[in-house]
């Protein structure tokens, strides 16, 4: 059986989900290819050889895949499916977007999201918010899955038998065009991708309040996140929303100030290792996972722990 | 212009939901049914698009049992026009969904079809995208903001690491992120007008959809649990844990 993963780029170097995404595959049965689209992609490719658990790497180098549009992407992937017995994809924005389209072309149920390979066909993966986890057979004869990136670890960087064989771009469909992107620019770790986040609150109450966050991040190497209630309320932008319709985290310490602990927060981070709590409500239910908690108003202990780190 | 907005009538978001004691599903006996929150962003965007004049209507369509006309109900009192509903008392998985929805798009030809980015019961994330690969749309996932262009539709996307804008040609998809408005509230009146608009039933078995689900739910279970943490009754204890205790910072 064989196995494509959909590599997740920026055109210069591969995202980090990628790695855990090709983790995934090895625990299925089978060669893994590693497809890589995009424009300018040799320094990607270079890269993607190294990973290990690939046998090889399909490249497709054409401007039309430059911003990784679904509806070419997903013609692509098309192109080339029936020599796969799985398509897998990272659940970021990128796989979430892509994969669904690939599926309905290929009339499969795609699985979305696994955080577990329980055999060749079932998988398990949560439910509502993270409340239940669902153990799922599909019976469709190619499987679809996007795989969650905290549930498996990085694959190494150790491979030195990856053979490259590069593929035409197919047809463009020319419905849709690219105008624009704005990255957030920051010298933090990416949400996902960080060892240490820290995470606050509508107990922040206001988006300058952040910055009490912002120094600690800083010392600490820390990326900065937030609950839906403090995108909700303006405070920051949606991209540092870490919950069950933002970003999933695991990282070694996750710090959650003037978080309450909603379901749908603690669905984007019960995972971490090591979960502090500062908030002054004792009743709040973050203090049900935290390992550590401090009962304390944020606007004293944020400036204390600064000082003292 | 016609805005078809599909929506689905989930769980409501504030109850907390556990498996059955057989672990065969979640349970929802008696649980407060809502339409799905994204769904109602979708909705809000189509009517506040009619409203600025760019649309001449708006239909909600879902698909689901009978108990889904209250939240076709819902819709109508937020503004749509008319509503439909695709009974079936079968659980449809989102690729069947967006099958019997094709259906729907042939017979109303709409400009523009808005829907929720996800459920929050299944979280799967598919159907706007399945959807719109099955009709060969364009489509724009994640939106944070729509805008018109002529013929084209403009639509910014939250993407991680920030934001992307898009131009689709039309008939397009969106599907709602978060921000991209803040859905009113149903007032009386409009609820009351509500009852009087036109709602549409069609059996599932009149469309001659392949609808047979292609997954097997095996079992629903709990998360592992975390064990319970201590609370710590200074900064200075908590750094000292930190360091010493947890090893997570140095």
């Amino acid at each position: 059986m064989s196995i494509l993963v959909i590599a997740e780029h920026d055109n210069s170097s591969l995202k980090g989900a990628t790695l855990n995404t090709v983790t995934a595959a090895t625990g299925l049965n089978g060669n893994i290819t590693l497809l890589i689209a995009g424009s300018n992609i040799s320094s990607v490719i270079d890269e993607a050889k190294k990973v290990s658990g690939i046998s090889n790497i399909i490249s497709c180098d054409d401007e039309l895949y430059k911003n990784f549009l679904a509806e070419d992407l997903s013609s692509l992937v098309v192109s080339i499916s029936n020599s796969y017995s799985y398509i897998l994809a990272p659940a970021t924005t990128f796989g979430k977007n892509l994969l669904p389209r690939i599926s309905a072309k290929l009339d499969v149920q795609q699985i979305s999201d696994i955080i577990s390979i329980e055999s060749e066909d079932t998988f398990k993966r949560p439910i509502y918010a993270g409340s239940c986890i669902a153990t799922v057979k599909s019976n469709d004869s190619i499987k679809l899955i996007t795989v969650r990136s905290t549930a498996f670890d990085a694959a190494p960087m150790d491979n030195s038998n990856v053979s490259v064989e590069s593929l035409d771009a197919v047809n463009a469909l020319n419905i849709s065009e690219f105008v624009s992107e704005e990255i957030a620019k920051s010298d933090r770790p990416e949400l996902t991708a960080a060892n240490i986040v820290i995470s606050g609150g509508r107990g922040m109450q206001s988006g300058e309040n952040f910055h009490l966050l912002d120094s600690i991040a800083d010392k600490l190497g820390a990326a900065v996140g937030a609950s839906r209630a403090a995108v909700d309320a303006g405070f920051v932008p949606n991209d540092y929303q870490v919950g069950q319709t933002g970003k999933i985290v695991a990282p070694d310490l996750y710090i959650a100030v003037g978080i309450s602990g909603a379901i749908q927060h603690l669905a984007g981070m019960k995972d971490s290792k090591v979960i502090v709590a500062i908030n002054k409500d004792e009743d709040a239910p973050i203090f049900q996972v935290a390992d550590y908690g401090l009962v304390s108003d944020l606007f004293d202990a944020l400036p204390e722990l600064e000082a003292k780190l | 212009m016609k805005i078809l907005v599909p929506l689905k009538r989930v769980v409501d978001y504030n109850v907390k939901v556990r498996p059955l004691p057989d672990n065969s599903n979640v349970d929802l006996n008696n649980a407060k049914m809502s339409v799905n929150p994204f769904c109602e962003i979708a909705l809000e965007e189509a009517v506040r698009i009619k409203e600025a004049g760019n649309a001449e209507e708006v239909i909600a369509v879902t698909v689901g049992k009978t108990e889904s006309q209250e939240q076709l109900r819902t819709a109508l009192a937020l503004g749509a026009d008319r509503a439909i509903l695709i009974e079936t008392d079968s659980i449809l998985e989102p690729l069947a969904i967006s099958k019997v929805l094709t259906k729907v798009v042939e017979q109303e030809a709409p400009d523009l079809i808005i829907l929720g980015k996800q459920a929050i019961d299944g979280d799967n994330n598919q159907t706007g995208q399945m959807l719109a690969s099955m009709l060969n749309y364009p489509q724009a996932t994640n939106a944070s903001e729509v805008r018109f262009d002529g013929d084209k539709v403009n639509v910014t996307r939250e993407i991680d690491g920030g934001l992307q804008t898009l131009q689709l040609n039309k008939p397009a998809i969106i599907t709602t992120d978060l921000r991209l408005n803040e859905p009113r509230y149903a007032s009386l009146p409009n609820i009351m007008k509500a009852k009087k608009k036109e709602l549409t039933i069609i059996n599932v078995s009149d469309l001659g959809v392949d609808i047979n689900p292609r997954t097997e739910l095996l079992s629903v279970e709990l998360p592992p649990s975390r064990d319970a943490g201590i609370i710590v009754e200074t900064v200075d204890e908590l750094v000292e844990k930190l360091k010493n205790e947890a090893k997570v910072i140095t």
